[in-house]
């Protein structure tokens, strides 16, 4: 009876040379490949770099002005503006100016790459259900399997950095923009894409004339929770290298400096705040012409 | 020119085995069967038309009758199981894609029931759409659409969206995105039917108004009846898929061909739609008495006014050359106004 209280599991040798094989395979794979995958990755470092040069390199009082500029233009809002002047200020003032344009830098070099992969995927996604069956599992994957697990192999490969850093975040932040164009698109009104069809429109036509342009506003709220998520992996991506205010964090947690902790993660927050009620604005412009 | 769109022998079948199911359906099997046996819906049975052009051709039915199932088929939104569709001698069916898109940009377009404009552009940017589809220059695209914008009675509108004007101000932006591209053809898909009834008239008389002046080929579904007497020249009316009656709106009404279409026509008020033309006894030898003299295309109501003015209790009837092409009696005319025998009997 003794398989029913046991569970009649693979014998300990077997697993052994089971995990090990993997192990053996990634490693002598990472070894024949791994310069050929991080010499595809330059470019990627070489923007991510100039990226955050920029930010370190300007001077501070043209950063925040450019800052509150850009600010003004998606929201047009005085409270907004305020807001993010203040806590600009703030961050500055308790020294964590540098970190914080770390973090920007790498948050917008891997939103704008969510951006430009993700979306494509979505309508990829909303134009076949195929696709959708396909990439559905994966982005389940991507969104619930814990972050550790997905480092090993990233850091087997491209080694400890700033692109491993940033391929990790966008593992993490890519899903809601893939979903949510998809469903944006999706969602379009049956009806307003049978009349445009009735027009001779083709395919491209509808896609950026029709579908995208109505869809734009699910598409948005996408990038917000891209943004949110990326800055939700800050901590973690700086424990595999990557400059910013997840390193202070990271010390903070193993020292037990509670005000630094709580220094930098305030800093987080209020980068997330800005950014969120930013492009909620942005959202909400672009559904203009649903009002009155 | 009187077959400018030509239906043969068209079928429709909703489902998987569509090929098993068309031959059930050829062979006789009835709508409920043909659910039952194939898990197949019958959209459209074999359905014969011919439309002619520049008039307007109304197809009439209930809901489910599919009527805008048909309609789809004109400009290929829906593809057919089997059947043949000619328009000014082109087979449509044997159109490429690309051929399609350009039959559908240069030859007809489509009012919808709700509208359907695009949320995101502006009115004008609405009517021009199947301009810009075509990739025409903004220049003409703009001339037209603002000729179309006024035509159409919406003059200073150009930088609205569409959900700040009212249900009939929408539509006649609808009429006029359709109009805009020349399109010989017009396809409504009951398209006055979301509006309320006072709005509904007016667009009634907008349509008729342009279709004087346009002499478009208008294929118009509505499954009410009084607008359909009140717009078409020719009615057609479908049941299950199937065409029932094809026929001009005055036959239809006084020799409807079953039980459905009287069911139909039962609540119209007969002495309004009837024109004297269709009830009279026709003769050109009748002497000019001192009767009343009536026109051809008057209604029965009218008529019953005339012949009250006289003691002799019949008209005559003049076509539009002022020639007297026959006479009305009094009894004709309550013949005539009066429901069909058999329809009596069953409703009384």
């Amino acid at each position: 009876m003794e398989w029913l209280t046991k569970f009649p599991e693979m014998d300990r040798n077997g697993l052994r040379e089971f995990k090990k094989n993997v192990d053996d395979t990634f490693t002598s794979f990472s070894r024949n490949y791994g310069e050929g995958i991080e010499n595809f990755f330059d470019p990627l470092l070489s923007f991510l770099v100039a990226f955050e040069k920029i930010f370190l390199n300007t001077p501070w009082p043209i950063t925040i002005f450019a800052i509150l500029f850009i600010c003004w233009l998606a929201s047009r809002s005085i409270l907004i503006i305020a807001g993010t002047f203040l806590s600009f200020l703030l961050i500055g003032y308790f020294g964590m100016w540098e970190d914080t344009m770390s973090t920007l830098a790498i948050i917008l070099v891997a939103t704008l790459l969510c951006i430009f992969i993700g979306i494509p995927i979505g309508i990829a996604m909303a134009r076949s259900n195929k696709v959708q069956t396909l990439i559905l599992p994966i982005l389940d994957v991507m969104q619930t399997i814990p972050s550790f697990v997905y480092l090993i192999p990233v850091v087997m490969l491209l080694g400890i950095g700033k692109v491993p850093g940033l391929i990790a975040v966008c593992i993490y932040a890519i899903p809601p923009i893939v979903r949510l164009t998809n469903l944006g698109i999706r969602l379009v009104d049956k009806d307003v894409l049978e009349a445009a069809e009735s027009f001779g429109a083709n395919y491209w036509q509808k896609l950026f004339g029709v579908q995208i342009p109505l869809a734009l506003p699910t598409i948005f709220a996408g990038v917000n929770q891209t943004i949110m998520m990326a800055l939700a992996m800050v901590v973690i991506a700086s424990m595999i290298g990557v400059q910013g205010l997840g390193l202070p964090v990271l010390r903070a947690i193993s020292n037990q400096y509670l005000a630094l902790g709580l220094m930098n993660g305030l800093a987080i927050v209020i980068l997330a705040i800005i950014f969120d009620r930013v492009t909620q604005r942005i959202g909400k412009r672009m559904q203009k012409y649903k009002s009155d | 020119m009187n077959n400018f769109i030509k239906i043969k022998n068209l079928y429709k079948i909703f489902g998987d085995k569509t090929t098993d199911a068309l031959n059930l359906v050829k062979n006789g099997t009835s709508k409920e069967e043909l659910l039952e046996k194939t898990n197949c819906v019958l959209g459209l049975n074999n359905i014969n038309l011919d439309i002619p052009k520049g008039k307007i051709h109304v197809i009439m039915g209930l809901s489910g009758s599919g009527k805008s199932t048909l309609i789809r088929h004109l400009n290929r939104l829906i593809e057919p199981t089997f059947g043949e569709i000619t328009i000014d001698g082109v087979n449509v069916l044997e159109l490429n894609n690309k051929e399609l898109l350009e039959y559908r940009q240069k030859n007809m377009s489509m009012v919808f029931q709700k509208f359907a404009l695009f949320p995101h552009k502006t009115i004008l940017e609405n009517i021009s759409y199947g301009l810009k589809v075509q990739n025409i220059s903004e220049e003409i695209c703009q001339e037209k659409s603002q000729f179309w914008l006024k035509r159409v009675g919406l003059e200073g509108y150009d930088n609205y969206f569409p959900n700040q004007l009212s249900g009939g101000m929408q539509q006649r932006v609808g009429l006029a995105r359709a109009l805009a591209t020349d399109a010989e053809i017009l396809l409504m898909d009951e398209a006055f039917s979301a509006l309320d009834p006072l709005i509904r008239a007016e667009m009634q008389d907008v349509l008729i108004d342009l279709q004087l002046e346009l002499k478009k080929t208008i294929v118009f579904i509505t499954h009410d009846l009084d607008e359909a007497l009140k717009i078409g020249e020719r009615i057609s009316i479908l049941r299950d898929g199937y065409v029932v009656q094809d026929d001009n709106p005055q036959k239809i009404i006084l020799y409807p061909s079953d039980n459905y279409v009287s069911d139909f026509i039962k609540d119209i008020n007969r002495s309004r739609v009837i024109k004297a033309k269709s009830i009279m006894t026709k003769s050109v030898s009748i002497k000019k008495e001192r009767v009343p003299v009536i026109d051809s295309e008057m209604v029965l109501e009218e008529v019953l006014q005339e012949i009250n003015k006289t003691k002799k209790y019949y008209v005559l009837v003049k076509d539009k050359k002022d020639k007297i092409i026959g006479r009305i009696t009094l009894n004709e005319l309550l013949t005539g106004i009066q429901r069909p025998r058999k329809e009596i009997e069953k409703y009384a």
